[in-house]
């Protein structure tokens, strides 16, 4: 789950990481309040949960309260790469003596977590990763150990090395963000940029962190966390009806079971020249409620002109699927064509209870791929 | 021969008096794994299935009757600390069934079966069946085959499709393997070509990859420089788009890096066929194994 700038910010407040204050509001009235509170200059940041804000147009530095007006009027209900903008963070703007990123996220290789570091900063990480890689540090840390002071002031060192007040502080930085990833359970923690004021005082003036979802059931006060209204409406409703969902743009429906073989059944609908309308696991149950939460999403969407069925029954058996399926369509009012294809543990008895039905059957899956495509014209 | 499991494979099954764990448990059997024993804290002295004695520790099971592998069906919350306790008892292989663990504690467990010479599997994975010798988790045994083909994946039922398909074709399998789709896994694409490369019973062998991460460039590389052996490769989510996680929490495309038409290319450079579809992975295989 990734959370905005301000909430990330909190996250690094409760750890112990200097912030500069800020408040995150929705009006531009309050934003004018906010910015006489804490006093001019100020930053209006845009909160989207996509990069390239700045590039956007959506944050901007305020000198007076005429531009406070203005500049929250012109952000509030921007649209950054599809995404709404609802709520601004003001935010004391402060001097910049010199700018370095600092982020966490986990090392698959090493299967550790990795410390990323580089007097780059303030610049997309990703562009200096292609174009100039030996300006990142890196440090793996022993979970054992956490990052130890050290490799910490190694790390600080390489940043600042004329400087050793700044690298110390750079240092007690990195030690703070790896205890906040731990224990919030991060997927990634980055801080870009951390900054210098000319009096030599650090702050991170930037947060971007991602949640475990699986993690969720030790941080109950995270969920609150989530921007509803940022999240696409069928994707919501999947999440809370326990489905994997990603929605696409095309008019195939795709109800699959098992993640790798959803992914490919989309690859396919593609592969034939039609165009997956979703990404959808359904899981390893047959359970008919499931199955009437997974059509409801699909259906949601008009765009959706024929629906698949690929189900490899291993455990799960096919004519559970296929009871389950057909009490779905019953209690429902479908007007879209569905195409079945079930394979695996009793798929024959699976296939006969579809025989008396109007759903179409297919054999293999590249024929029901097809025969979607087909049917969605 | 198969990868990771063979004769003397003993087999304490934790949390087996839960749901998935039982049902799982009695396939295993049925397959004629051998389950030595069971492990549910507060059931101890209990039977599963009237045969298999149900102690409160792994410690017992591998005392009392040598279990030296633990697969695991508890969930999430529990997941790492049977882990633990699985590689402390002495177990030295341990498959991890569980979905959706958390990833710091993953993090946490790995110097912990490092230190202690603990191969895992896992974890969110469907685990490993060898025909003929053992299934170790919840591949179904009916699409199985003894055979010359190894088959790794980070799929299930995608791995479950190809079986049926390498089996259809009468290419029987020594060992199926799905390594799981979680960014921080204990047996890696690499740990299992590496082992396929050095089972002399397997033949030849199948690589099914998907976005998320470099596992599938680093596996191209070992291949072209050490793997005589044909092998023939699929990628899943050449559809997917940028930043979503596509049900497994590892297949996700972030940073423009861990898309399908990245590992296809590595593959490829290593001389590895990538087969289009699901259905063109036997014969591509066929075609450059000449027996």
């Amino acid at each position: 789950m990734n959370i905005h700038e301000y909430q990330g910010k909190e996250i690094f407040t409760d750890f112990g990481l200097p912030v500069p204050g800020g408040t995150a509001v929705q009006s531009v009235d309050d934003a004018v309040a906010s910015a006489q509170e804490y006093g001019l200059p100020v930053m209006v940041k845009a909160q989207v949960l996509i990069g390239g804000r700045g590039k956007a147009g959506g944050v901007k530095f305020c000198e007076t309260i005429e531009d406070v007006k203005k500049n929250a009027t012109n952000i509030l209900g921007m649209d950054i790469k599809g995404h709404t903008v609802r709520t601004v963070l003001v935010t004391p703007a402060v001097d910049i003596d010199s700018e370095f990123y600092i982020g966490m996220l986990i090392d698959r290789n090493t299967k550790r977590v990795m410390l990323m570091a580089s007097a780059e900063g303030g610049v997309e990480i990703e562009q200096v990763a292609k174009d100039t890689p030996e300006l990142i540090f890196k440090q793996i840390i022993d979970p054992r150990f956490g990052l130890l002071d050290h490799e910490a002031m190694d790390m600080g060192m390489r940043l600042c090395p004329d400087d050793i007040k700044r690298a110390r502080q750079l240092a007690a930085a990195m030690q703070k963000l790896y205890v906040a990833f731990i224990n919030s359970d991060a997927s990634l923690t980055e801080i870009n940029p951390w900054i210098f004021t000319t009096e030599g005082v650090g702050h991170a003036i930037d947060a971007k962190v991602s949640l475990d979802d699986n993690a969720m059931f030790r941080h109950p006060g995270y969920e609150a966390l989530r921007d509803l209204e940022a999240e696409d409406p069928s994707e919501r409703a999947a999440r809370e009806a326990g489905l994997s969902f990603v929605k696409l743009s095309g008019n195939v429906g795709c109800l699959v079971n098992g993640a790798g073989l959803a992914m490919a059944t989309m690859d396919l609908v593609k592969y034939y020249g039609g165009q997956p309308a979703n990404f959808l696991d359904i899981g390893g149950s047959s359970n008919p409620e499931k199955v009437v939460n997974a059509l409801n999403i699909i259906l949601a969407d008009k765009e959706v002109k024929a629906i698949l069925f690929n189900i490899f029954g291993g455990i799960t058996r096919c004519d559970d699927v296929a009871n389950g399926i057909i009490a779905a369509t019953e209690s429902m009012d479908i007007d879209v064509p569905i195409v079945v294809r079930l394979i695996g543990t009793n798929e024959e008895e699976g296939r006969a209870l579809l025989a008396k039905t109007n759903l179409v059957s297919a054999d293999t899956m590249d024929d029901v791929v097809k025969k979607a495509i087909e049917l969605a014209g | 021969m198969a990868i990771f499991v063979d004769d003397s494979t003993k087999v304490v099954v934790q949390g087996i008096t839960g749901r998935d764990g039982g049902f799982h448990s009695a396939e295993m059997l049925a397959y004629g794994t051998k389950i030595v024993a069971g492990v549910t804290p507060g059931r101890g002295g209990q039977k599963f299935q009237d045969q298999v004695p149900v102690y409160d520790t792994v410690k017992e099971a591998v005392s009392e009757h040598g279990a030296n592998t633990s697969v695991i069906f508890v969930p999430p919350f529990g997941a790492s600390g049977a882990i633990y306790e699985a590689a402390d008892a002495g177990c030295k292989l341990i498959v991890c069934i569980t979905e959706g663990v958390p990833t710091v504690d993953m993090v946490k467990v790995m110097p912990y079966l490092e230190e202690r010479g603990v191969r895992l599997i896992g974890p969110n994975c469907p685990g490993l069946l060898a025909p003929g010798i053992a299934k170790l988790g919840i591949l179904p045994t009916s699409i199985v085959k003894e055979g010359p083909v190894g088959l790794v994946s980070r799929s299930g039922t995608l791995t479950y499709e190809v079986v049926y398909q390498l089996s259809a074709a009468g290419l029987g399998q020594t060992t199926c393997l799905g390594i799981g789709g979680d960014p921080i896994i204990g047996t890696t694409f690499m740990d299992a070509i590496i082992a396929f490369n050095e089972d002399p019973k397997t033949e030849a062998f199948v690589m099914i990859g998907e976005i998320g991460g470099d596992a599938e460039e680093q596996a191209a590389e070992y291949i072209k420089a050490n793997v005589k052996k044909p092998v023939v490769s699929f990628i899943a989510g050449q559809t997917a788009p940028p930043g979503k996680k596509m049900g497994h929490a590892g297949a996700i495309v972030s940073g423009g890096t861990g898309t399908a038409a990245e590992k296809k290319k590595a593959l490829e450079a290593a001389g590895i066929p990538v087969a289009e579809r699901p259905m063109d992975i036997v014969p591509r295989l066929q075609e450059i194994w000449k027996k």
